[in-house]
């Protein structure tokens, strides 16, 4: 872009080669590069003055709702003009909208670094943690709104125990009969058994897969990619042995178990954690095909 | 009113692990946390937990190196107690699917940390809190455990003697975030306060914003003393830009220090000739500061930590999740830069004092994990002890609450056993927000209260709460507690951080002074019964000024260069004067200073205190 116009500069003054007086030529031909010279200048003052402002402020789009305040029961979305600073992330735009201009701005947030879940939204029409994405990434006006398919409680926040209790079908607990003797005996894992187990420990509970699956909005019962990831933890871990594995299996393969996944990978995509999530599903898949052949 | 024989204040590690020992003694146990348990800050810790595991490795020099890096303010009691359980607590964790890093025979890894004389970190890549906490969780689902989440404990309900130490605790008073009922609970054996952190009281810190220290202050407020508040620990390499924590495993594995002048200056400079960069953690950060205030900082800011010629393969298998927090939150890649670093507050050493079977003096009250003191970490608290701390003293306040027989605790607490009174030279007087008079400490020592039984004790607690949070709501257009609470932040930043001096230390109390001030005129915006987190945050921040004057206090006291504690005035260690905790306690509404003497001796020797030098 700014080339442009010095090229176009050049361009006139070869064309301009063929007249005759060339010194008054090139006195005009100064005057036009001079000028030309000068509204670039302006341009770029003018483009850096505007990406200053850019920088300056950071424009939200915030999602608002409160079912108890008259005026606020009507969900709207409210605007938040934020000074920007290098480095400053969702959750940080959020806590400076609401420390200076509305104490009332309502959002889960603790940790700041990716590791407590409570802030995953949906913003800019994705599922993210807050803390974990930096303005500087996102277009402008920056929307900020609760997670889908749950049922907002107040502005940013949702009801989170639907996930919670399909987490807790999956027995998300170590079972196992063969404790080591000794009590101070640990009982042995290989390296690449805990390598295989090591993506599916690292899910936070945000619920950002389980919001953006489609199968999950349409199937309240189905017990969606953080569940099966964690059933997954323990029916890979080889700590549990072979009857507990089966038994995993059998919970797994229920009507609304695997089996309801479509590979849509929406959840992989959107998992603050990059856990494989939908080929850890196709896995499960793949061992309760194998363990129905057992019994047959 | 709910009802249940044990209570647990708090989700974290130490919460989980007294619930689940709770209900292994057979008690009814219920947790009141307010936020959901696996969002506690345990699962913020990264690099590991400490536990004699190994041949050549002993729970005794676990316990000397504790007591040494405690700058000898530890007592003994506690420490061995810690050192004598964790490796049972550990390999217990391990029982229960922890999923550990593990070495080629399949046994637990274990890494070197500072301070200590054996590589006895036990951990899970740079993770470790986040499988802790997840896989304790996982136990209290099995175990049925019934979780109250998202409901704040307001206050305690303590019974009015005139000395903390004939006073009981019967209940908590809950505040269901969700709707903003508020009701008491009665707990028929015991109250258990797992609250965590305080970090909040610094601006700069690696602990999460739910770390408002609240068990401290709540009990604090009901004459429960609190010990040893001034140690503050300071962790050497957070991130410049937000406080997130780099793990001490990165100097473990074998990361660098350097200043803009590329030098290593730890060793260079003479900060630590033998351990270098490994040396404790009060000892980098003071290095580091050094070198920014003599110009040698970068940005005239923060140091260099580079931990590139570890090789990726290492780095990604011991320390991956640092390089998504240093591309995350810096936007550094670790392994093309070094990492920019500075001190952070970190860790709160002191907290409501307890013995080492985690009871405070006033009965059937017990703290455990951050917000407690049984005295483990002294003035100095070394990487991957805290984690130990949580499931050993969890588990042993659980137990005694819930009716084990223990044997008798060795660590006296209130003004029970030797104790002298102190003095500090204040610009102000210390105490309780204007306006409100006494009124808001919770046992004020005063009305025969003695009298009523415990249902009416809970109850009392419950309607007096209620009063508080009306008059907060009332106050539509007070002042926003955000103001207030970042004054207080920088103060305590700028002048009672790693390095202290008295002027700064008085210019603080003058700052928390003016913050009571305007907190008597706080009020909450926000009129909804419905997760009102404007009125939360007000509430915290009452805490937050409490904690920032105790710590302020505490620092002014203490007349001499101990663990984390510096003090421009005072160079030297002073055995001969400061061998001894400080205690305060807010009787009736306003602090009293006191000494104790540090126990220094252990089940078959005494530890006789020497030159920490590195
Ligand atoms: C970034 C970081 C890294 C660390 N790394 C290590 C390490 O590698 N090794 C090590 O040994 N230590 C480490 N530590 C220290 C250690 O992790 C903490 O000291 C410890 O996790 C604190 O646990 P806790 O159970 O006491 O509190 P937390 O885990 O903070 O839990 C506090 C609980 O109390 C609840 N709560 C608080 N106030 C209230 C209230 N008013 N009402 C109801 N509930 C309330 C909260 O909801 C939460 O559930 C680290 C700390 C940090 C910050
Ligand atoms: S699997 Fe990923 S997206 Fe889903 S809850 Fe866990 S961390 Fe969040
Ligand atoms: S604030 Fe904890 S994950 Fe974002």
């Amino acid at each position: 872009m700014s080339t442009q116009l010095p090229e176009q500069v050049d361009d006139e003054s070869s064309a301009d080669e063929v007249e005759p007086q060339p010194e008054a030529q090139e006195r005009r031909l100064q005057k036009k590069r001079d000028r030309a010279a000068e509204q670039e200048r302006q341009r770029q003052a003018e483009e850096a003055e505007k990406a200053l402002d850019d920088e300056d402020t950071y424009h939200l789009k915030v999602f608002r709702y409160d079912p108890e305040i008259a005026g606020k029961k009507e969900p709207r979305f409210d605007d938040f003009h934020v000074p920007f600073e290098k480095g400053m992330t969702v959750l940080d735009a959020l806590m400076y909208a609401r420390d200076t201009y509305d104490s009332s701005l309502t959002f889960r947030h603790s940790c700041r670094q990716a590791i407590c879940g409570s802030d995953a939204m949906f913003v800019n029409g994705s599922q993210r943690l807050c803390c974990k994405t930096q303005l500087s990434d996102l277009e402008e006006p920056v929307r900020i709104e609760p997670l889908p398919h749950a049922e907002v409680v107040k502005d940013l926040v949702v009801d989170m125990e639907h996930f919670y209790d399909q987490m807790e079908a999956v027995e998300p607990y170590f079972q196992t009969n063969d404790l080591p003797d000794g009590e101070l005996e640990e009982q042995r894992q290989s390296r690449e058994n805990r390598e295989k187990v090591k993506m599916s420990t690292r899910c936070i509970w945000c619920g950002a897969c389980m919001s953006s699956c489609n199968i999950a909005a349409g199937d309240n019962q189905y017990l969606g990619p953080a569940a099966l990831n964690k059933a997954y933890r323990f029916t890979m871990d080889e700590r549990e042995g072979e009857e507990m594995k089966q038994q995993r299996l059998e919970i797994l393969e229920q009507e609304h178990g695997v089996w309801r996944c479509q590979t849509q990978f929406s959840c992989t995509e959107v998992c603050p954690k990059d856990i494989p999530l939908t080929e850890h599903i196709q896995e499960l898949k793949r061992e309760a095909v194998k363990n129905n052949l057992k019994f047959w | 009113m709910h009802e249940h024989d044990v209570i647990v204040v708090g989700a974290g590690g130490a919460g989980l692990r007294a619930a689940i020992a709770a209900q292994e003694e057979g008690a009814d146990v219920a947790i009141v946390s307010k936020l959901h348990p696996v969002r506690s800050h345990t699962g913020a810790a990264e690099g590991g937990i400490n536990a004699a595991l190994r041949e050549g490795d002993s729970w005794q020099d676990h316990a000397y190196d504790t007591m040494k890096g405690s700058d000898y303010l530890g007592d003994a009691p506690a420490i061995e107690t810690l050192a004598q359980d964790s490796p049972e607590e550990v390999i217990q964790l391990e029982h229960w699917g922890m999923a550990f890093s593990r070495e080629e025979d399949g046994r637990v890894s274990q890494r070197p940390f500072g301070g200590l004389s054996f590589p006895r970190t036990t951990y899970a890549g740079a993770e470790t809190g986040h499988q802790l906490l997840h896989t304790m969780y996982e136990q209290l689902v099995k175990r049925g455990i019934e979780v109250y989440d998202e409901w704040y404990v307001l206050d305690l309900a303590v019974s009015d003697e005139p000395e903390p130490e004939d006073r009981s605790c019967h209940g908590v008073v809950g505040y269901d975030i969700q709707s903003g009922t508020i009701e008491g609970f009665r707990a028929r054996d015991g109250v258990i306060l797992a609250t965590g952190g305080l970090g909040q009281v610094y601006d700069h810190t690696t602990n999460a914003v739910a770390n408002t220290g609240d068990g401290v202050a709540m009990a604090y407020r009901a004459g429960v003393p609190i010990e040893d508040m001034e140690f503050i620990q300071f962790h050497p390499t957070t991130l410049p830009s937000t406080g997130v924590l780099i793990t001490e495993g990165v100097r473990g594995e074998g990361g660098i220090l350097y200043n803009e002048e590329g030098e290593r200056f730890m060793f260079e400079y003479g900060y630590a000739n033998n351990d270098g960069e490994l040396a404790s953690r009060d000892v980098v950060s003071r290095a580091e500061l050094t070198e920014v205030n003599e110009g040698r900082g970068i940005e005239d800011e923060y140091v260099h930590l580079d931990m590139r010629h570890l090789g990726e393969e290492r780095i990604v298998d011991r320390l991956e999740n640092i390089i998504h927090l240093s591309e995350d939150f810096e936007g550094v890649d670790p392994l093309e830069e070094p990492m920019p670093v500075k001190p952070g507050q970190h860790y709160a050493m002191g907290g409501i004092e307890t013995d080492e079977n985690g009871e405070t003096c006033v009965s059937g009250l017990y703290a455990a994990g951050e917000c407690a003191c049984a005295s483990v970490h002294g003035s100095n608290r070394l990487g991957g002890n805290a984690l130990p701390e949580l499931i050993v003293f969890g588990a042993r306040a659980g137990h005694h609450a819930a009716g084990r027989d223990m044997k008798e605790a060795e660590i006296p607490t209130g003004k029970r056993g030797d104790w002298e009174a102190g003095d500090v030279d204040t610009p102000v007087e210390p105490g309780d927000v204007p306006g409100t008079g006494a009124g808001d400490a919770v046992a004020d020592g005063g009305a025969a209260a003695s009298d009523l039984d415990p249902d009416e004790l809970v109850q009392r607690a419950t309607e007096r709460t209620q009063v508080r949070i009306e008059s907060l709501l009332d106050n539509e257009d007070g002042r926003n507690h955000a103001e207030i609470r970042s004054e207080v932040q920088e103060s305590m930043t700028q002048h009672v951080n790693v390095f202290r001096e008295k002027e700064g230390l008085k210019q603080a109390l003058r700052d928390i002074r003016e913050a009571r001030e305007k907190y008597a005129e706080v009020g909450v915006a926000d009129q909804s019964r419905t997760f009102n987190t404007d009125l939360l945050h007000t509430i915290e921040t009452r805490n937050i000024i409490d904690l920032a004057e105790a710590i302020t206090l505490g620092a002014l006291a203490r007349e001499e260069f101990r663990g984390a504690h510096w003090r421009k005035e005072h160079q030297e260690r002073d055995d001969e004067n400061w061998l001894k905790h400080t205690l305060l306690s807010w009787n009736g509404g306003s602090p009293e200073l006191w000494f104790k003497p540090v126990i220094l001796e252990g089940e078959d020797k005494r530890y006789e205190p020497k030159i920490r030098s590195y």
